[in-house]
């Protein structure tokens, strides 16, 4: 077997590799912050001083060349090869994102400015000067052209950014394998073993990571949740996450808790018990709009009265796992094997505009809280004009509103909007551990007196009548705030903009 | 083994196009076509030739509409709404609306050309008996005012702008703005409060719609003699951004850069819809199809009297009555009537009526008219964010570093956020010497290409989301209020009628708006019906 012509290879694999992390940096920085010319030139300009940086150093390297060449090989491996699942990590988690990227690609591109001059100086023995550097240098090059030509047109669009980093980074694991059998009679035999070893353990990892690349999403998310996520999927409309720990299981849609299995018929009791005690007569017929988890339902369908529950979510993936994924059926008990619920999946919004129906007795609107206009349109005047002609006289509705606590004007807007709308309103508010306090809201068409206990005959593990009555009574930091509050219209879609500042605050 | 440099180079570079070859598809491009306006047809006017009617193809009627865009239709929905019911509508097109058409598709209609209106001030009553008509109002405020009901006007957020790879709420661009910006900007408002709260005389507004009412003091009208690009220069504002906002301003509503735009026409446009310095600008009335709601209910509300697919090939005018003859169905037709309002681009008057060029009223070459394209983009769903912090879809959705006007999300104002839309983008060809024969040369090809490369700077993925682009070619957009035209002699001498001919149409304003075409076809509507019952 020759030398001389496979380092030549080593050079090409070297290059391509180099050109690919630069390449990789500068586009995961353009994805992320924007401004492609901007990160492009920045990362260039960085990657190509540190390998002037590299190629100065390597001077100080003078005893085991060839030795220190593969240990370099497996670091640039290491770190090159991890740098683009690093980046979206690092963006992710931490507000310094540009010093971690800056650094990263400093450090790259010194390592790779070793690479050449170390190899040149085992090689130099081999050939001569003129033939040396023509080679070297030439293949160099050649390997760049290949890295740009393979990124955009091959890996990219087929491998994605991650998979392409943890690849070449194998590949230059690879290499410093390899390079241990051809520069075997210049390396200690006992460092021979450790370097093989070494290598072994980057292939191995940049393995593992290149097959598990798909659940580095779900890595990040498990940084966010306590408890062990049991199922996490992203359907078109949000990211499914269920989680089981210690006190039961935990839905969380894109990354806000929906319930929690330890409290939550705290929640739900008062969600849905208030309407049917405001309602007069045998409620027959009952609007759910959200609630995919089937909570409420299983409230519900403890009447005995109730002959049909529409029920309109607009994700399917949602409402199908409430009804397959054991732990959330039994929670809900089965509530979608009920023959009298009906599940529509659909915006609620375009559903109440475009569809025909009788009449209902009692509506229970649980829609996630008002993070994005396109939910915060399910909290406008239009939308419950909308909703008004799809109840009977004398329906009974329940909101649920936000935490009035955490965000007091947001919930008053709420309120303040049902008003703008033509409902009587009576707000009220439960503890629920999990959540902190919460508010909703229960209205009538015409002016009614607020019901002062739960239904009778209902199994319930929360209210009774004295919880009941005290849910109607605010306590004054939640009381409607001075100043005006406005009513939440689509034009303004003032909602959004209350909740997402005080929200904020606590982020 | 020995490899040669060639061998391992041969290897390489032959690998990533293998790869391309060996892809299951190529890169998709959507389908699509041009649509609508025929050029060829109102081109053969310019040949100027004689038309012979036979006998029985002529029809009486008192009155003759000639154009079925806004000017036309109002015309006719005035005459109707009067009683006065002896009159036909002769449009060229297959469909009325002229540039306020639209098309119907999945998941909703869209716009093919104007697509809002802003709230009416309740003095303009002409306009608001319309919108009453079309049940669009919840009666009046305390202060007089109409009340649009809340699911016609534009949903929140309105607009935002893409500038360096991110999205921001918005159409003026703050984010990155320096003291020196904010100064100016504030400083510009100042200057749009002025004029706002400016009343002459006669206690009329400096701008107001319908234009006919502004004030004609030189203080304001000297405001036309200058661009609005010196204008801003002449005040010291030279704010980057701020010259953006002025000239997307001019692009968007006049077709035109902010150095070919009036001063007094770019005022006008940020000015006349604000009713006392520091309220908001009144809000928009939108619908998915845009402004071909309104046409449609006019349309509809004269459907009888419409004819479409004739085009006026000959208006002569006589001591008594007026002939009109159309080419319908590859055959002439002739319509002898007492009056004809002329609704059509006015520049078209000498090609169409006889004897106009020899003895012209005014110089209907001083009516220059832009071109643009519009581009429905049907998607099969929306791009995702990029970046969590990016501002979400809204109504109309502009490119700062762009020569296009953006596009405008029709399934927004249906309140529908999820899956299928279409995105309408405008592009108006102002940038270009000569925009509408390079816009005619252009093939659907290259003109998709342009939309679709505009776009994937903001959404890269918009070649797999974007299954369909239609494309029309509008080489007559809109009327250029250019320095020196609105308040120059030739427009305002077209306000007179032509021997028994009435002009109608939003150039006699010198401003392409719904509301000055519906001005001008109920200015000639009460002006025939007066001749006809006096």
């Amino acid at each position: 077997m020759k030398r001389v012509p496979l380092l030549f290879l080593n050079v090409v694999i070297i290059a391509t590799c180099g050109l690919i992390y630069e390449l990789l940096a500068a586009t995961v920085s353009s994805y992320v912050l924007g401004d492609s010319v901007t990160q492009f030139s920045l990362i260039i300009g960085i990657y190509l001083s540190a390998m002037g940086v590299g190629s100065y150093l390597s001077r100080f390297i003078d005893k085991n060349v060839a030795e220190k060449f593969i240990d370099i090989e497996l670091a640039v491996a290491v770190i090159g090869g991890f740098s683009a699942p690093l980046l979206f990590l690092s963006f992710a988690y931490v507000s310094y994102f540009s010093i971690i990227l800056f650094s990263m690609v400093f450090v790259i591109g010194t390592l790779v400015g070793l690479e050449i001059p170390l190899l040149m100086r085992i090689l130099k023995d081999e050939l001569d000067f003129k033939e040396l550097v023509s080679r070297v240098l030439a293949l160099d090059y050649v390997g760049a052209l290949v890295a740009s030509l393979l990124f955009p047109i091959f890996l990219v669009p087929k491998l994605g950014l991650n998979r392409t980093s943890l690849l070449f980074g194998m590949l230059n694991a690879g290499v410093g394998i390899w390079a241990t059998w051809l520069l075997e009679p210049l390396i200690k035999n006992r460092t021979l073993t450790i370097l093989r070893v070494k290598g072994f353990v980057v292939i191995v990892l940049l393995a593992i990571a290149f097959i598990k690349a798909d659940s580095l999403t779900t890595l990040a998310e498990d940084g966010l949740f306590v408890d062990n996520i049991v199922y996490a999927k992203s359907s078109p409309y949000q990211r499914i996450v269920v989680t089981k720990g210690k006190t039961g299981h935990a839905l969380f849609l894109n990354g806000n808790l929906q319930f929690n299995s330890f409290d939550e018929y705290r929640y739900h009791e008062a969600l849905v018990h208030p309407a049917f005690a405001a309602f007069d007569g045998e409620p027959k017929r009952v609007l759910v709009l959200g609630g995919g988890d089937g909570l409420a339902l299983r409230e519900i369908l403890k009447y005995k009265s109730v002959e049909a529950v529409q029920l309109v979510d607009l994700d399917p993936m949602m409402t199908g796992l409430s009804k397959a994924f054991p732990a959330l059926d039994e929670l809900n008990r089965h509530s979608f094997d009920d023959p009298r619920v009906k599940v529509t999946n659909g915006d609620a919004f375009v559903w109440l505009d475009n569809t025909e129906t009788e009449p209902f007795d009692i509506a229970i609107v649980d829609f996630p809280d008002p993070n994005n206009f396109a939910l915060g349109k399910l909290y406008s005047t239009r939308f419950y004009t909308l909703l008004k002609k799809k109840l009977q006289p004398n329906a009974a509705v329940v909101i649920q509103c936000t935490s009035p606590l955490i965000a007091r004007r947001s919930y008053w807007s709420i309120i303040r909007t049902l008003e703008a709308s033509g409902f009587d309103v009576k707000p009220y508010q439960t503890t629920v551990p999990s959540f902190g306090v919460w508010g909703y809201a229960l209205v009538k068409l015409q002016p009614f007196e607020t019901p002062s206990s739960p239904p009778e005959g209902v199994e319930l593990k929360f209210l009774n009548r004295d919880s009941f009555a005290s849910m109607f009574d605010l306590p004054k930091d939640l009381l409607a705030p001075d100043g005006e509050i406005e009513v939440n219209r689509l034009d303004n879609q003032a909602l959004v903009r209350y909740y997402e500042s005080e929200w904020r605050r606590f982020e | 083994m020995q490899l040669s440099r060639r061998d391992i180079l041969a290897t390489f570079l032959g690998a990533p196009f293998a790869w391309a070859a060996c892809r299951n598809e190529p890169r998709r491009f959507p389908e699509g076509e041009i649509v609508g306006q025929n050029a060829t047809l109102g081109h053969v006017l310019r040949e100027n030739r004689v038309f012979e009617v036979s006998a029985d193809k002529w029809t009486s009627v008192k009155v003759a509409i000639v154009g079925g865009g806004v000017a036309g239709l109002s015309a006719a929905w005035k005459l109707s709404k009067d009683g006065f019911n002896d009159f036909v509508v002769l449009e060229l097109e297959k469909e009325t609306g002229g540039t306020s058409r639209s098309g119907v598709g999945q998941p909703v209609s869209h716009p093919w050309g104007a697509h809002y209106l802003p709230v009416p001030f309740q003095e303009n009553t002409a306009l608001i008996t319309l919108i009453d008509e079309m049940s669009l109002t919840d009666g009046r405020a305390a202060d007089g005012s109409v009340v649009i009901k809340e699911q016609y006007l534009c949903r929140d957020p309105e607009e935002r702008v893409f500038y360096k790879g991110r999205w921001y709420d918005g159409l003026y661009l703050h984010v990155g703005e320096s003291e020196d910006d904010k100064r100016q900007f504030a400083e510009f408002q100042k200057h749009i409060g002025y004029w706002v709260n400016w009343r002459d005389a006669k206690a009329r507004r400096a701008f107001v719609v319908p234009s006919a009412n502004c004030s004609d003091d030189a203080e304001v009208t000297n405001l036309d003699k200058i661009s609005f690009a010196d204008w801003l220069a002449s005040n010291g504002l030279t704010s980057e951004r701020l010259i953006w906002y002025c000239d997307y301003a001019c692009r968007d509503d006049y077709g035109l850069k902010l150095d070919q735009t009036s001063a007094w026409a770019g005022l006008f446009y940020f000015c006349s819809r604000v009713r006392k310095s520091g309220d908001e600008s009144q809000p928009f009335i939108t619908f998915p199809e845009g402004n071909g709601r309104f046409v449609n209910h006019l349309a509809e509300s004269v459907k009888d009297n419409i004819q479409r697919s004739n085009m006026a090939v000959s208006i002569v005018p006589g001591d008594k009555s007026v002939d009109v003859i159309c080419l319908a169905e590859g055959e002439l037709r002739g319509y002898r009537c007492e009056k004809v309002i002329y609704a059509s681009p006015i520049f078209t008057a000498p090609y169409v009526i006889r004897g106009f060029r020899e003895d012209a009223p005014f110089a209907a070459n001083e009516f220059h008219h832009n071109a643009w394209f519009v581009a429905n983009l049907f998607l099969k769903d929306r791009p995702k964010p990029r970046f969590a912090r990016d501002f979400p879809l809204a109504w109309d959705n502009v490119l700062y570093e762009s020569p296009s006007l953006g596009y405008v999300n029709a399934t927004h104002q249906a309140a529908i956020d999820y899956g299928p839309t279409v995105w309408t983008y405008y592009y108006p060809m102002c940038h270009e010497p000569d925009g509408r024969t390079k816009l005619f040369n252009y093939e659907w090809r290259d003109l998709a290409d342009v939309c679709l490369t505009d776009i994937s700077r903001a959404h890269p993925e918009i070649y797999d989301l974007c299954e369909r682009i239609d494309i029309m070619r509008w080489g007559h957009a809109m009327i250029s209020p250019r320095p020196g035209f609105i308040w120059g002699s030739e427009r305002r001498k077209a306000l007179e009628p032509y021997r028994n001919i009435h002009f109608a149409h939003t150039d006699l304003s010198g401003i392409a708006l719904f509301e000055e075409a519906f001005y001008h076809g109920l200015r000639a509507a009460e002006n025939v019906k007066a001749i006809q019952t006096g």
